[in-house]
């Protein structure tokens, strides 16, 4: 997009006040770069069809900061709901787009932040079909924020339910873990270090879609252990069915460069952030198989089988140390903070 | 990396593991003085792994937990100043007498994590009109860079810039707990950072006077093994001396440099411990030449004193004479999510590490 020929650099009050600068921004940018049948109608709302069952979920995205390695904040609103419409067994169709600018936001980085909302919503097969911008007073916001609701046509043979878990089951995860949180972090004012580590943000859904066609309702789980990381998702699953889990620390994806960061740090990868990363609960029977579609697809590439349900110690989840010591994962409480020494 | 992947060594710890369970043969007390190696024992399972007769007692090195209460009553008062206050990452979350540092940042204050005080100088040198406080905890680990950040402030001239200073020595909190009547400790685990930083030689009295074993010993599970063993073995022989499992770390006169930059701004004085109380010549406080960069003298904070909490035994907990859950609130009232005392916010403290990873507790 030439942003020279918009007729303005910064995005102010008025582009937020409902008269001629908003048409102004929303002709310009956003109906331009979304414009399909439904957008294009230019109604207060669109009206859609979906057969059968639906999946909806929303999420708002507040990142610092909003570009970094490996993505920014727009991709990571698209992907974000995105992959929790398919964490349900759905297939994401449609996106909802809310933008809440603070005044002064350069128009070029705007521009960018809608491109890349764009480009991620086109490589995950969604539309965006509904949306809202609002500009707030400077200091009322952090550049910008973005909220999405995605929603998805169930797959015809998913049967996702913590309900359905097991003693015997095998969870699985498609990739290394703690990228997400370590990219952002390096890049944060005041803790930020050297490093090439990239964001992991990326669509799920087409591999999910994947997993269900394959092998129906043996799988019993997906999660994408997005904020608090593996550890607090797992705890939350123990609790959810009164199961136990167990892993092997030696089994879980982690790349070194991660792992070093984060021994640097002292941040627990556990729990550090993922926005490309989904861990699956499957029958035992099919584990091989599952890791074996997965390890096959872009999105899966370094997937593994990382431990198992067990009738032991329901509600918790005990990790096997890599000298083979136990300990239990315990949920995250507040934000993981870097240690002193 | 290549030290991470050399001490996890599965094999080489199991071997080292059932050497010592074959050396064991009465009941030993051994210290781990600080919060890396508590939080190493227990995040890598190795408590039991450990012979029955083996007893680790968690020591009082973590920087955060021995913080005092008004320490952090005084870095909340000068946020409501309207300073900008920075700090290491898990001092936010300890609870002061009415609120958190968080808690405080909540309400409007202006608090920044650092990683680096040297950060926080060019924070007052971006912020001119602003005053800026780096909350200076720590052992002897932190205390260069924060020393570091004060002569560099004076090298650059920034005059808005001043450190709290709450800097605590290993040596005399283990001469307290040894002094302890109810002390029953047998042999310790030295600090390896703390060692790499002041090297190892003031210990030599220490072993001396309470004819005790130390083994200065890292953080890896191959590490802490290690050190145990020798602790043990010395222990079995009837023997007591100076060890040095973390030579590849710690020399004999620790880091020189590190020693100058200390001397050159802080001079040995009393500090109060939280939960054991003031210890003479236990800690570090800015010399008379740098004042001017003490925040207590600064902004007239220093008659802030506050009461601990009274169901907290933090005190106890950090002189190893009780255990985290020997208290009647562990678990209970005193959570991660909601601490009674610092033991149970750093994830060095020892409250934590047994609430977050320990199998006995839960």
């Amino acid at each position: 997009m030439n942003i020279e020929n918009l007729g303005f650099e910064t995005i102010n009050l008025g582009h937020g006040s409902g008269g001629e600068l908003t048409r102004n921004l929303l002709d310009k940018i956003i109906f331009k770069t979304f414009s399909n049948p439904y957008l294009d109608q230019k109604h207060d709302g669109s009206i859609v069809q979906i057969d059968g069952k639906m999946a909806i979920s929303t999420d708002s995205f507040v990142i610092t900061p909003i570009f970094f390695k490996g993505g920014d904040i727009g991709a990571l609103a698209v992907h974000g709901t995105v992959n929790d419409v398919a964490m349900c067994g759905a297939i994401p169709k449609y996106l909802s787009l809310a933008f809440i600018i603070e005044e002064g936001m350069k128009v070029s980085e705007f521009v960018q932040v809608v491109e890349s909302v764009k480009k991620a919503a086109d490589k995950s097969g969604v539309l965006i079909i509904t949306g809202d911008t609002k500009v707030v007073e400077r200091g009322k916001g952090d550049k910008i924020f973005i909220n999405t609701t995605g929603f998805g046509a169930m797959h015809p043979k998913a049967n996702i339910s913590v309900q359905n878990i097991n003693e015997g089951d095998v969870i699985l995860v498609n990739g290394f873990i703690a990228q997400h949180g370590m990219a952002i972090m390096s890049e944060r004012e005041g803790l930020e270090f050297e490093s090439t580590i990239e964001s992991d943000s990326t669509n799920l859904n087409y591999l999910v879609n994947d997993l269900l066609d394959e092998f129906g309702d043996k799988i019993k789980l997906f999660r994408d252990p997005t904020r608090g990381g593996l550890g607090t998702v797992l705890h939350e699953l123990a609790n959810d069915v009164s199961v136990g889990v167990d892993l092997k620390e030696i089994d879980i994806p982690l790349e070194k460069q991660v792992a070093a960061a984060c021994e640097m740090l002292g941040l627990d990868p556990m729990y550090v952030a993922n926005e490309g990363v989904f861990l699956t609960v499957v029958d035992a029977s099919i584990k091989y198989e599952v890791l074996v579609l997965m390890q096959n697809h872009s999105k899966g590439k370094n997937a593994a089988i990382i431990g198992e349900i067990t009738d032991e110690h329901p509600n918790k989840v005990v990790m096997q140390s890599l000298i083979g010591g136990k300990r239990i994962v315990s949920p995250l409480v507040g934000e993981q903070l870097p240690r002193i020494c | 990396m290549k030290y991470l992947s050399e001490y996890r060594n599965l094999e080489a710890t199991k071997t080292l593991l059932n050497e010592l369970h074959k050396i064991t043969t009465k009941p030993w007390n051994i210290m781990e003085i600080c919060g890396g190696q508590t939080h190493g024992l227990v995040k890598n399972g190795i408590l039991e792994l450990l012979p029955e007769n083996v007893r680790m007692i968690h020591g009082p090195g973590c920087p955060v937990c021995v913080t005092p209460l008004n320490l952090i009553d005084k870095a909340i008062e000068l946020l409501e100043q309207g300073v900008i206050v920075c700090s290491f990452g898990d001092m936010i979350r300890v609870p002061g007498s009415k609120k958190s540092l968080l808690e405080a940042k909540a309400l409007g204050g202006d608090l920044r994590i650092l990683y680096s005080p040297i950060e926080a100088v060019s924070i007052a040198k971006n912020n001119p009109d602003k005053e800026v406080v780096f909350f200076a905890v720590g052992f002897e680990t932190t205390a260069p860079a924060n020393a570091l950040s004060v002569l560099h402030a004076e090298k650059e001239g920034v005059e808005n810039y001043s450190i709290l200073v709450s800097h605590v020595l290993v040596p005399p909190a283990m001469e307290a707990i040894l002094d302890d009547e109810l002390c029953t400790i047998d042999g310790f685990l030295a600090a390896g950072h703390v060692c790499a930083i002041m090297g190892i030689q003031e210990y030599y009295p220490l072993v001396e006077k309470y004819k005790i074993p130390m083994v200065v010993t890292g953080f890896e599970p191959l590490d802490l093994v290690q050190g145990i063993y020798m602790t043990v073995k010395q222990l079995e022989a009837g023997k007591y001396k100076l060890e040095n499992q973390y030579a590849r770390a710690v020399k004999e006169e620790g880091n020189t440099s590190a020693i100058n930059v200390i001397k050159t701004i802080f001079e040995v004085g009393s500090r109060e411990w939280r939960g054991i109380g003031e210890i003479p010549n236990s800690g570090y406080v800015l010399k008379e030449a740098y004042k001017k960069y003490d925040a207590e003298t600064k902004f007239g904070i220093e008659n802030i004193k506050v009461p601990e909490n009274s169901k907290c035994i933090a005190g106890e907990i950090l002189r190893g004479i009780k255990k985290p859950h020997d208290c009647s609130e562990f678990g209970k009232t005193c959570k991660p999510s909601n601490p009674l005392g610092a033991p149970m916010v750093s994830s060095e403290g020892a409250c934590a590490a047994y609430y977050h990873f320990s199998n006995n507790t839960i």
